[in-house]
């Protein structure tokens, strides 16, 4: 089996990016449903059900209302940012899709089609990149208003994404020293290999990853930039129409990749668990399912219904973490502002700092050892990191809800004094 | 192709940075400048320096940008439009600074045009040979972490410095 090249790989490449590209908008439309239908499910109402079977075509009606609808521009607001913002917000989010892996190698007559838009060297730093500068579209948007509202929106936003891109890149360090590398095929590769996720050998990066994300996509409880109860609705107070919809396209297909991307991370990609016919990897140009005993690796032998198994399973996966985003924000309330710092800076930060010099020591310690890489040498990490975690979570519980709140009640008596300093 | 790519990136660099000096509105020169780092990134990418360009948009475009953007906006310089550039002694002095920088980069880039590795090209293939070999990351990461190891660690202490020293001026009681 080849790889595909020349013209039709031209061809396959433009015909991956415009699936990709309807398909991401196409599954952002829906979590705009999924959301409400959800939070509607969580407060015990019943949701739009009415246009469509099951409220389905809601999305449809919604784009073609904020279409129509007329675009108002505030008069005292400065043109040209004020247009620029919600395109800033939207292509940076657009973009990020296409270094994630979503399925398993397609064969075709013309050769071996790789399902991911660009495999490009530097895998995931490509999406921190472009993540980095979708937060020029918040601020931009908020600040060219020129009300005060969304001016502290902007505020917000840009001090909330600075601080907590630290920690999201930090968390990916451990993720980096297991993997070997920084690509995301590789990735789904090694995690196959090691026939464990890593979720389970890097279960603190799996979690400080999770809580980062929910900050970089401005996700309860980390909505600061918005905090309807405080800020009107923060950065995009003054917009209205299309523009204010293309900030909510950006805003869910930033949770869509970050979903995306946990599944990749942490739960194996479009791997199949507890399977390994579906293992597939370019190995020194050759397509390969995995090595022998003695080392010689093993032709794979793609297909496209394992294509489409695979296609299913991430999207389960990616799936999965949409719900989870929607179900955390109706069921958490938002942080405070200075606790949203507070977090990013003094817990996040040294924790990710200190995680990577355990994980770093375990893994160093198990190499000069002479374990392999395998499944052994991710259930010796799976312990160290299990500790790690259990450690944060009661650090961070501060004995809140694990003694409960009659323990904390006897402890301070007569009356536990909120706030402190 | 590739040449087409770099007069276009090239341009928008170009372009972008005359526009960081002609634009009235801080705020607009800010987006030129984001501008000009994310085409040179472009070229970076060109030129097969792919860690260098996503480090480029993480570290200048995606966080120092940020943060000038959160002064400008704190100090509100955005919203009047008044000559703040200063005149006379301090456009001379601006010029020397900025004259005396583009003549030690034009010297520095007039000796490696003379350099055997840049006439031969075996910069080039040395580059690509440690590609092939560790990978994009990898290829900055070894050097970086032997051979330069000091001043790597140098570099990092001076950036320590920086931040303790603009804690002890921020803070009004220490």
């Amino acid at each position: 089996m080849e790889p595909i090249s020349g013209l039709a790989a031209l061809l396959s490449s433009s015909v991956k990016i415009a699936l990709v590209f309807s398909g991401v908008m196409l599954v952002v439309a829906y979590t705009t449903l999924a959301e409400r239908r959800v939070s509607a499910f969580i407060q015990d109402r019943i949701g739009p059900n009415r246009v469509g079977p099951f409220g389905l075509l809601q999305p449809i009606a919604d784009g073609i209302k904020n279409l129509l609808k007329e675009e108002t521009s505030p008069a005292a607001a400065s043109r040209t940012f004020f247009i620029l913002g919600p395109i800033l917000a939207m292509v940076p989010a657009m973009v990020t899709f296409a270094v994630i892996p979503f399925a398993a190698p397609l064969p075709t007559p013309w050769g071996v089609v790789d399902m991911i838009v660009a495999d490009v060297p530097i895998g995931i730093l490509y999406i921190l990149a472009f993540s980095s500068l979708g937060v020029y579209g918040v601020v931009l948007g908020g600040w060219a208003s020129n009300n005060k509202y969304a001016f502290l929106g902007a505020l917000r936003a840009s001090a909330q994404m600075v601080s907590y891109e630290v920690a999201l890149g930090l968390s990916l360090i451990a993720v980096f020293m297991l993997a070997g590398s920084v690509t995301l095929t590789e990735m789904v590769w090694q995690q196959q290999q090691l026939d464990l996720w890593f979720a389970f050998p890097l279960s603190l990066a799996f979690l400080l990853f999770v809580i980062s994300a929910f900050a970089e996509t401005n996700r309860l409880p980390f909505d600061m930039p918005e905090a309807e109860s405080e800020l009107v609705t923060g950065y995009h107070t003054e917009y209205s129409a299309m523009k204010f919809s293309m900030f909510f396209i950006a805003e869910y297909s930033h949770m869509l990749t970050a979903s995306a991307l946990m599944a990749t991370l942490f739960l194996g990609g479009w791997d199949i668990p507890f399977a390994t016919w579906d293992d597939a990897f370019w190995y020194e140009g050759v397509l390969i399912r995995g090595f022998g005993p003695d080392g010689v690796p093993l032709a794979a032998s793609p297909a496209w219904w394992k294509t489409l198994f695979t296609l299913g399973v991430f999207a389960l996966k990616t799936g999965f973490f949409l719900v989870f985003f929607i179900w955390v924000r109706w069921t958490l309330p938002r942080f405070r502002y200075d606790q949203v710092m507070q977090l990013g800076w003094k817990v996040m930060l040294p924790t990710s700092l200190a995680y990577i010099m355990v994980m770093a020591a375990s893994m160093l310690i198990l190499d000069q050892v002479g374990v392999a890489y395998g499944f052994a040498y991710g259930l010796a990490l799976t312990g160290v990191s299990l500790v790690c975690t259990l450690l944060f979570i009661f650090y961070l519980d501060d004995d809140r809800i694990m003694k409960g709140a009659g323990a904390r009640q006897a402890a301070s008596d007569p009356v536990p004094t909120e706030g402190g300093d | 192709m590739a040449d087409l790519l770099f007069f276009m990136f090239a341009t928008v660099a170009i372009g972008s940075a005359i526009g960081v000096v002609v634009a009235r509105n801080p705020v607009g020169s800010l987006m030129f400048m984001v501008a000009t780092l994310a085409a040179v990134a472009g070229i970076f990418v060109l030129l097969e320096a792919h860690f260098l360009a996503a480090i480029q948009v993480i570290v200048y475009a995606g966080a120092i940008m940020v943060l000038f953007l959160f002064v400008i906006m704190l100090l509100n310089l955005g919203h009047d439009y008044q000559r703040d550039v200063k005149g006379g002694v301090w456009s001379v002095m601006a010029f020397a600074t900025t004259g005396g920088l583009a003549g030690l980069l034009v010297r520095q880039l007039g000796r490696s045009a003379d350099s055997p590795a840049f006439l031969t090209g075996s910069g080039g293939d040395a580059i690509d040979a440690a590609l092939a070999e560790y990978g994009a990351v990898g290829a900055i990461a070894r050097p970086l972490f032997t051979d330069y190891v000091v001043p790597f660690e140098l570099v990092g202490i001076l950036l320590l410095v920086a931040i303790v020293g603009a804690t002890v001026l921020a803070k009004k009681n220490v």
